[in-house]
């Protein structure tokens, strides 16, 4: 790991006119780690999310990515055109709905190539070549390429868009529930999934989720917030086995055993 | 400007008033001044339905003078019932010369060809656009299409014909191919076939683009670089034909599929039929001509 943090966040605050998104939240995200955010409907994670991927401009606070050169550069004073290829190139956001991330109507292969297009490649062959290699790396089978992603199941859309996040080499990954919304079985097989490639590819990710399985099983640090306020954070495994803040003893002790 | 002395008296120059033909001829400045640009403007209700030509005739109802001559051309032909109809409309309203011979027009309004006879400075095409967005169909927002004309953001176009190889094998689209205009704007060139779009590439006529519906204007000024978008190893090619026309023999022109009768017979000719009438008054015979010699048909074996 680096000596530097790869994003470092500073009293963030993001307010709805009088009603609080998320207010003063800070702190740094250290390359190839991955910090959950965790918290109940409405506790203001995907309002944080947003504002750190720069799709939501917050009220106050600032937020500084340190680029591939070194350099560390605040977000909100970037302009749209560098903060777009940013999001396209270094970064790469999976959404819970893989249709709000996915082009449904274009095959799995050119959704795959389509950040490769962007930063200009103009070669069909590597193109294609490039898209089989990632579709097999999220185990979807070559035949599928040029489908469209309406004939994949939840789980496999899923993948395709991991693939189409991850083809350009980002080092920073948000995630908004990954897993929500699909049966247990293929939960796991995500899980497995997004633990290998983080880990293979030294990413870093913000993933926020309302599951604290998935927080233990993905994350090495993590994040309780409640009304738009960070109430406990620290190593996951310390956090979920010894919570300190009441309302995250609370949420620990609402996981249902089987 | 001067009332005309007929029973229409009562429209301006050109049926538009010239309050509207300035607001139009300002948005064609700045498509000048920006080539490739999509200029909104405030498109008028015409005395024709949409799709039929709106956008081309108030771009030409702007630019016309006294002394311009009129072509109109449809999908190639001078005489087909749009051509003919907008022709008849200039000749009332403007009172101008019309002709159906590319090299004596001043002003050429098409819909969907550009002329075979090439284009000379001084001449102004005028085209008939029915959808000017060329990401309209991979991404539906307008502030989002916007955005990524003001950005640069092409990577989607690509997307379009990666698709079209995919389940082609090669770059199917075959009209309305994307175009990059002077290393900036991507542009759809209407729905022209791509066999024209090398035509567009650095003409000596300046060419205009309206769409009446979607209220944009846009431009290409004489001698502008005009690039149509491909791949490295599936680059850029234009259709091919593999017989001449059936009327003029001319090669390495645009032809179109005529159907002759019920039994699958069909022959192909000129699309641009002032081309193909051009090149028959210069004695040039094609194997279905009508003047064929009979002698001709004599010389089939009789058995």
């Amino acid at each position: 790991m680096s000596d530097e943090p790869l994003l470092r966040v500073s009293a963030l605050s993001k307010f709805y006119g009088s009603r609080i998104g998320c207010e003063s939240v800070s702190f740094d995200l250290w390359p190839g780690e991955v910090l959950a955010v965790v918290g109940e409907s409405g506790s203001g994670k995907t309002t944080l999310l947003n504002c750190l991927s720069t799709r939501l401009l917050p009220s106050s606070g600032t937020a500084s990515y340190r680029m591939r050169d070194g350099q560390f550069r605040e977000l909100y004073r970037m302009s749209e055109a560098e903060r777009r290829f940013l999001m396209r190139t270094d970064w790469g956001f999976v959404h819970q709905n893989p249709a709000d991330g996915l082009r449904m109507t274009v095959s799995a292969g050119a959704n795959v190539g389509e950040r490769l297009m962007a930063v200009g490649d103009r070669h069909y062959g590597k193109i294609r070549a490039t898209a089989v290699d990632w579709l097999s790396r999220v185990e979807i089978d070559d035949d599928r390429i040029d489908d469209e992603p309406r004939a994949f199941s939840g789980g496999m859309r899923q993948r395709l868009q991991i693939a189409r996040n991850l083809v350009t080499g980002p080092r920073l990954v948000f995630m908004d529930e990954p897993t929500g919304g699909l049966d247990v079985s293929v939960q796991a097989r995500l899980l497995d999934l997004l633990r290998g490639l983080v880990t293979d590819l030294g990413l870093a990710a913000i993933v926020v989720t309302h599951d604290l399985a998935v927080a233990r099983l993905l994350s090495q640090r993590m994040m309780v917030m409640k009304d738009g306020r960070v109430v406990e954070s620290g190593l996951t495994d310390r956090v979920l086995d010894d919570p300190r803040a009441p309302y995250t003893q609370l949420l620990v002790s609402s996981i249902l055993q089987v | 400007m001067t009332a005309q002395p007929t029973d229409i008296a009562t429209y301006n120059f050109a049926y538009l008033d010239e309050q509207t033909k300035r607001m139009i001829r300002r948005a064609i400045l700045k498509g000048i001044a920006i080539p490739g640009y999509q200029v909104p403007f405030a498109s008028r209700e015409m005395p024709m339905p949409y799709g039929w030509g709106t956008g081309g005739v108030q771009v030409t109802a702007s630019i016309i003078g006294p002394d311009d001559v009129l072509k109109v051309i449809d999908q190639g032909a001078d005489d087909t019932t749009n051509a003919v109809s907008i022709r008849a409309f200039f000749k009332k309203v403007a009172n101008v010369a019309v002709t159906t011979e590319t090299a004596k027009a001043t002003i050429i309004q098409t819909r969907h060809r550009i002329p075979e006879h090439p284009l000379t400075a001084g001449q102004v095409l005028v085209y008939q656009v029915p959808i000017p967005e060329p990401l309209r169909f991979l991404e539906p927002r307008e502030t989002e299409t916007r955005k990524m004309h003001a950005l640069e953001e092409y990577g989607l176009m690509h997307v379009k014909l990666y698709e079209d190889i995919a389940r082609h094998g090669r770059i199917a689209t075959t009209y309305a191919y994307p175009v990059k205009i002077e290393g900036r704007y991507v542009m759809d060139p209407s729905p022209t076939p791509k066999f024209d779009n090398p035509k567009m590439h650095r003409s000596p006529a300046l060419q205009l683009f309206g769409a009446g519906r979607e209220k944009r204007i846009y431009a290409l000024p004489p001698f502008t670089d005009v690039v149509s978008l491909d791949f490295e190893d599936h680059p850029f090619e234009v259709q091919t034909f593999d017989q001449p026309c059936a009327l003029c023999a001319a090669e390495n022109v645009y032809l179109d599929e005529v159907i002759l009768d019920d039994h699958g017979g069909h022959m192909f000719v000129c699309s641009d039929t002032d081309h193909c009438e051009k090149r028959r008054e210069q004695g040039h015979r094609g194997h279905l001509a009508p003047e064929t010699p009979p002698a001709l048909e004599k010389t089939e074996p009789t058995q």
